[in-house]
C-alpha cells in the first residue's frame, strides 16, 4: 500500500527530472571544448571569489553589530575594554576573536553560526534579560572552544615570544613566565572576560 | 571631445568604478585644541569646580593622574589601615557576579601568583562564622583598599605615618 504509493511519487519525481537528467549525461553537441573548459574556469573564478567575499562580509563588525542583539549587549560592553580604545589605536573586532582565521576551522564556524540565525529568527536573546539568562551557557561555549584550541584567536596577535618581559610589570612577568611560558596554562585560563562582562562565575574556575 | 581625451578618460572611469567599491572612509575633519588658557596655580586650587578661575575664563585641566604599578607593597601608615593597592587593577571586574580580585588574593591561590592573601578577619560573618567563601561584607574590596595614584598634592600635607613616628616600620 505504502509501497506503491512511495513508487508512485518516485515515478513521477523521475519523470520531472528524466531530461536534466539525460542532457547532463549526454556530451555537448553545440558547444566547443574550449569554450566549455575556459567558460568553466572564469565561472568557478567569479563563484569562488563570490563565496569568499560574501564569507568576508560576514566577518566584518558592521554585520555582527548589525542586529541589536549584538549591538546593545557585548558590542557595548567591549567599548570600554582595552581590546577597542587604548593608547596606541590597534584594535580587534567580533571576528578577530571569535572566528579562526584558518579556512577549514572557518567553515566549520561558520557552519555552526547557523545556529544564531536561527536564535536571531525565534529570538533567543532578544531581551538584554533573555541575554543575561542565556550568558553563562554562551560564554562557556566560547571558553571551550579557546581551551581547546590552546587560545588560538588570543595567540593570532599576542605571541609569548614576542612579549618583552621586562616591559610587563612584575607579577604579570612572573605568571606569564611560570604559567604561560611554561605551556602549563593557555590564556583563557586567567583571562575571561577581558573584552565582554562575565556571568554569574560561581563554580567556574578562574585562574591556575 | 577629441579621440585622445576619449581614450584617456576610460582609465579613469575605470579607477573611478573601483575606487566606489572599496569600503568608503570618511575623514571627518578634526579641529586642533585650541591655546591653552593657563591661569598660575589654577590645577592645584582647592575649588574643585572652578579652580579659582574667574567664571568668564575656561581653564585648561589638569592632566590625569598616572595610578602606580609597581607590585611592591607599600607600608601602612598607621595601625588598622586597610593596605593600598600597589598595582593598576583598570577593567577589573569587581559585579555581583564575580571578583577579579579573588582571583589572586583568595587564600588558595595567593601562593601561586605571589599575592598576599586576604587576612581571615575576611572570611568572617559579623556573628563570627568562618566561612568558605570571601564574607559577602568584605566582598567589595575597593570599598577599603584604593590605588595610589601620582596626582600633586592640593594642599601641603604634614602627616607622619608610623614609619616615621616610631622610627620603625609596620608590618
Amino acid at each position: 500500500m505504502i509501497g506503491a504509493r512511495l513508487r508512485g511519487i518516485w515515478d513521477r519525481f523521475w519523470g520531472w527530472l528524466k531530461p536534466f537528467w539525460t542532457a547532463l549525461r549526454s556530451p555537448s553537441a553545440y558547444f566547443s571544448l574550449g569554450f566549455l573548459t575556459l567558460g568553466g574556469f572564469i565561472a568557478g573564478i567569479i563563484f569562488w571569489g563570490g563565496f569568499n567575499t560574501a564569507m568576508e562580509a560576514t566577518n566584518t563588525e558592521q554585520f555582527c553589530t548589525s542586529c541589536h542583539e549584538m549591538h546593545d549587549n557585548v558590542f557595548a560592553e567591549l567599548k570600554t575594554t582595552i581590546h577597542y580604545t587604548n593608547r596606541s589605536g590597534v584594535r580587534a573586532i567580533c571576528s578577530d576573536c571569535h572566528v579562526p582565521h584558518d579556512w577549514t576551522d572557518k567553515m566549520a564556524r561558520k557552519m555552526q553560526a547557523s545556529k544564531e540565525v536561527w536564535g536571531k529568527i525565534f529570538g533567543t536573546i532578544s531581551t538584554r534579560e533573555k541575554f543575561l539568562d542565556k550568558r553563562l551557557e554562551l560564554a562557556k561555549h566560547e571558553w571551550a572552544r579557546l581551551k581547546a584550541n590552546d587560545s588560538l584567536e588570543c595567540r593570532n596577535c599576542h605571541q609569548f615570544d614576542s612579549m618583552d618581559l621586562t616591559r610587563q610589570s612584575r607579577r604579570a612577568a612572573w605568571i606569564h613566565q611560570n604559567y604561560l611560558g611554561t605551556g602549563k596554562n593557555t590564556c583563557i585560563d586567567c583571562h575571561k572576560g577581558i573584552a565582554h562582562q562575565l556571568p554569574d562565575m560561581t563554580g567556574i574556575p578562574q585562574g591556575l | 571631445m577629441t579621440a585622445a581625451v576619449r581614450r584617456s578618460a576610460w582609465p579613469l572611469l575605470v579607477a573611478a568604478l573601483l575606487s566606489a567599491c572599496g569600503s568608503r572612509h570618511e575623514e571627518t575633519p578634526r579641529r586642533a585644541p585650541s591655546e591653552p588658557v593657563v591661569i598660575t596655580g589654577a590645577g592645584q586650587q582647592i575649588d574643585a569646580i572652578r579652580r579659582g578661575v574667574p567664571i568668564d575664563r575656561e581653564a585648561t585641566p589638569p592632566l590625569m593622574a598616572r595610578v602606580e604599578n609597581f607590585d611592591q607593597r607599600r607600608p601602612v601608615n598607621y595601625e588598622m589601615q586597610p593596605p593600598t593597592i600597589p598595582h593598576a587593577i583598570d577593567n577589573y571586574q569587581l559585579t555581583v557576579n564575580t571578583n577579579r580580585c579573588m582571583l589572586c588574593h583568595t587564600a588558595s591561590n595567593a601562593a601561586r601568583f605571589q599575592a598576599p592573601p586576604v587576612s581571615e578577619a575576611h572570611y568572617l560573618t559579623r556573628d563570627g562564622a568562618v566561612l568558605e567563601q570571601i564574607s559577602p561584607r568584605r566582598y567589595f574590596c575597593v570599598q577599603c583598599h584604593v590605588v595610589q595614584t601620582d596626582a600633586p598634592q592640593l594642599v601641603p600635607n604634614g602627616f607622619r605615618g608610623l614609619e616615621t613616628a616610631t622610627g620603625e616600620t609596620m608590618k
